[in-house]
């Protein structure tokens, strides 16, 4: 948790020598405090106080990468339980689990499926994010083996899951040249697993079945050299799980707890009696770092991807929508010819209503700062000169054999401005709603084409 | 060593109101069972912060008529029960829903615009067919919306109805038939957690008793605005519990709607591969963004396919059990 600049004062050496550009040890505690300062400015800050001064600013939840041949999943670093409160940082990885017990055709043909993925969505390409590899075999030459296996498949980063702290050996080392994240060390051996990923500078899982326990080993772990950890809280159930993982996050960031100040991996299908896909949903807007999935198949996946995608979008900025002329269901040059804004829900719900009623349409949207229909008219974003330019400039014009232009409802009030700006235009006035776009285009426009 | 960890806990300050639906025959009414929603003293499912003393319920979205434009997996689910809403609700209560919520049609089968005749029909047929407590929303035009809600509101008086659905633009006519006829109702707002909140407070001053508002603060579906919905939800659910009374109403969502409509459910067809199995995939699309807008707090859901409704289900079961 951050200090306040007289709590960072009185790490200070308290002598006013100026060297550090400022006229009084409390005048750079305040520029520290207010982050406009770096520490090293001060020549005589004593070592202790440095430690306490990079504990306190250091983030609450640490930060920890897996990489692999320079792709990296980086989890951690969160600074709020709700997203609305600031922004969701970290998307948490997904990871196919790949057992040791597949065999080599088998393992090439599921990592090899999985690690090509790749699926648009508002024009993100999205995938998975890496493999987990597990020691189902038990057998160290075996474990080693696959993951040379999924190696030869894929690049991007590995999980490996390991019983023993000799079967991890093994595993590590055919992983070597990458940052995989170790799981788990536990209670009985996690002097060796700790040794082990010091060794290999790889971040290491932890796990205990209570908080209590958990957060006595990580601080044993850390003192033993690895700092870069993960939590395994075996909570496994959709109850067990949120509250598990909500307790994690609050200790962190209300209470600045660094026992558990750690991101978590999750495995929703370790569970009896578990929907994989539905809670993998609750762990991707409940807290998980990296979620490990037994399955590969696009359509879960696509659907978990697109919520890790709506989850983490920044709230403060919501997604726009390129502005621009767009075809819906194969438009002709008779078809109709819409407006609306690029705010993107307001594009999905017009785009979702247009297409769903098997008209062919031009919809024409307009660059209004991505904000929605009238919230851009009220900010003069959403005139009749902007509507007109993007006529113009969007060349909709060339693409149809007619002169009507569909303005959204909320709006109505523009269609006498903008029969001036578009002369020989004739503005019809749309619905208010999405929902009722439908079926204005079939009496509105139905009547108009003399057709269907 | 292990570690004595303190958990913080939350001390809210306030609770959601429980809502009553439907009535017995010891109330005045007709149905089996009634279905409480609300109540909750604690953030979703945090057991340990808090009472919560009714699950979330699952509600099956059934129409007075088949509808033209649905998905055909729907279709398929319910096969020939959609050809008439007493069947469908039957279907609908067999499949393990909580609460029917019955959505009025502008247009009967034949194409004529649908008649407060017709309306009670159905509405009392309906009620006939199924134990379970009724939700009735009218097509969402104003005019046909208070045509219609009105006589059924006066048929079904005593059943203690959610009526629907009211809007800021039109919600007076149903408001003051639900309060002669002893029924709830929903207030609709887009989104937003001062209109949704504002709406309630008006529809108190006609002199509704809070206890039988619910809210429907609006969502978009997986893809189209979920986070906008799940965020404003989050938000209402949070100035409950730390005491804005305006805000303590259960909240209802329609996720069958508005996932069936996205045409990654709708549509088998001219879509990418990397969707993957149509039928899987628009399952999940339902089931994802109802789990989710469950975390957020939502109190009831309306679905749309059965198998969704028991995944759904078996989720709200594990969340309910203490943890
Ligand atoms: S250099 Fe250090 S001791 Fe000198 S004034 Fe600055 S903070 Fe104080």
């Amino acid at each position: 948790m951050a200090l306040t600049g007289l709590q960072i004062y009185k790490l200070l050496p308290q002598t006013n020598c100026k060297e550090c550009g400022h006229p009084t040890c409390l005048a750079f505690a305040m520029k520290l405090a207010a982050k406009q300062a770096e520490l090293a400015l001060c020549p005589y800050v004593t070592e202790s106080a440095k430690a306490q001064l990079d504990a306190a600013s250091a983030p609450p939840i640490r930060l920890v990468a897996v990489s692999c041949n320079g792709s990296k999943v980086e989890a951690g670093n969160e600074t709020v339980l709700f997203r609305h409160e600031k922004t969701f940082y970290h998307k948490p990885g997904l990871f196919i689990r790949v057992e040791d017990t597949l065999g080599a055709e088998g393992i090439k043909t599921k990592v090899s499926e999985a690690d090509s993925y790749l699926v648009d969505y508002v024009g993100i390409k999205l995938g998975v994010d890496g493999f987990a590899v597990e020691a189902v075999s038990g057998d160290g030459a075996k474990f080693a083996e696959a993951v040379g296996a999924v190696r030869a498949a894929s690049k991007k980063p590995l999980i490996l899951i390991a019983p023993t702290p000799e079967v991890m050996a093994e595993g590590v080392k055919a992983a070597s040249g990458t940052q995989p994240l170790l799981c788990a060390a536990d209670e009985s051996n996690w002097q060796k697993m700790a040794e082990i990923a010091k060794s290999a500078k790889a971040p290491l899982a932890v796990k205990a079945e209570s908080l209590d326990k958990l957060a006595g080993l990580t601080e044993e772990i850390k003192k033993a050299g690895v700092e870069d950890i993960v939590l395994d809280p075996l909570a496994y159930g959709y109850g067990d799980s949120l509250k598990t993982l909500t307790q994690i996050r609050r200790l962190a960031l209300k209470k600045n707890f660094r026992a558990l100040g750690y991101p978590i991996i999750a495995f929703p299908s370790n569970g009896a009696g578990v929907d994989e896909t539905v809670l993998a949903a609750q762990h991707i807007a409940k807290y998980a770092g990296f979620i490990v999935l037994n399955t590969f198949d696009p359509a879960t996946l696509y659907p978990l991807l697109v919520l890790r995608q709506n989850i983490y979008t920044d709230p403060q900025k919501p997604i726009q929508v390129q502005p621009g002329l767009y075809e819906i269901n194969s438009p002709t040059a008779d078809s109709p010819l819409m407006v609306t804004t690029n705010f993107s829900i307001t594009y999905f719900a017009v785009n979702n209503e247009v297409e769903g009623s098997g008209w062919p349409a031009w919809l024409l949207v307009a660059d209004a700062e991505g904000m929605s229909v009238l919230t851009a008219w009220a900010a003069g974003k959403f005139d009749a000169d902007r509507i007109a330019k993007a006529v113009k400039s969007t060349g909709a014009e060339g693409k149809i054999n007619h002169k009507r232009l569909i303005l959204p409802g909320q709006v109505a009030v523009l269609s006498g401005e903008l029969e001036e700006s578009l002369a020989g235009w004739e503005i019809m006035v749309g619905p208010k709603e999405a929902v009722d776009i439908p079926n204005y285009l079939k009496v509105m426009w139905g009547e108009k084409a003399g057709s269907r | 060593m292990p570690i004595t960890v303190e958990i913080p806990k939350e001390k809210w300050a306030g609770k959601v109101r429980e809502v009553v639906l439907g009535a017995t025959a010891a109330d005045g009414g007709t149905r089996a069972k009634t279905v409480v929603v609300g109540g909750e003293a604690t953030l979703p499912f945090l057991h340990f912060d808090g009472a919560i003393p009714h699950p979330p319920a699952l509600a099956i979205e059934v129409r007075d008529r088949r509808p033209d434009d649905w998905s055909p997996l729907v279709y398929e689910a319910w096969g020939e029960a959609m050809n008439d809403p007493a069947e469908w609700a039957k279907a609908a209560e067999k499949a393990g829903a909580d609460l029917i919520v019955l959505t009025l049609s502008l247009t009967t089968a034949d194409r004529k615009p649908n008649t407060p005749e017709n309306a009670k029909a159905v509405v009392r047929k309906v009620l006939n067919a199924t134990g379970l407590p009724l939700a009735v929303f009218g097509p969402g035009q104003a005019e046909k919306d208070n045509e219609l809600i009105v006589p059924v509101a006066e048929e079904a008086k005593g059943e203690k109805l959610l009526l629907g659905v009211c809007e800021d633009k039109n919600y007076r006519t149903i408001v003051a038939t639900a309060m002669a006829n002893g029924h709830n109702v929903s207030s609709k707002t887009p989104m937003d957690v001062n209109l949704a909140k504002q709406l309630v407070i008006l529809i108190h001053d006609m002199g509704m008793p809070l206890d039988r508002i619910i809210m429907d603060p609006t969502t978009g579906a997986l893809a189209y605005g979920i986070e906008y919905g799940y965020s404003v939800m989050e938000r209402l659910r949070l100035a409950a519990l730390q005491g804005d009374s305006m805000t303590q109403q259960p909240m209802i969502v329609t996720p069958g709607e508005e996932t069936w409509k996205a045409k990654e459910s709708k549509v088998g067809e001219g879509v990418p591969e990397t969707w993957g199995d149509w039928k899987r995939r628009a399952i999940n699309w339902e089931t994802l963004t109802a789990a989710s807008l469950i975390h957020a707090g939502a109190d009831a859901v309306v679905l749309r396919h059965p198998e969704t409704l028991a995944r759904v289900k078996a989720m709200v079961n594990g969340l309910m059990s203490a943890n």
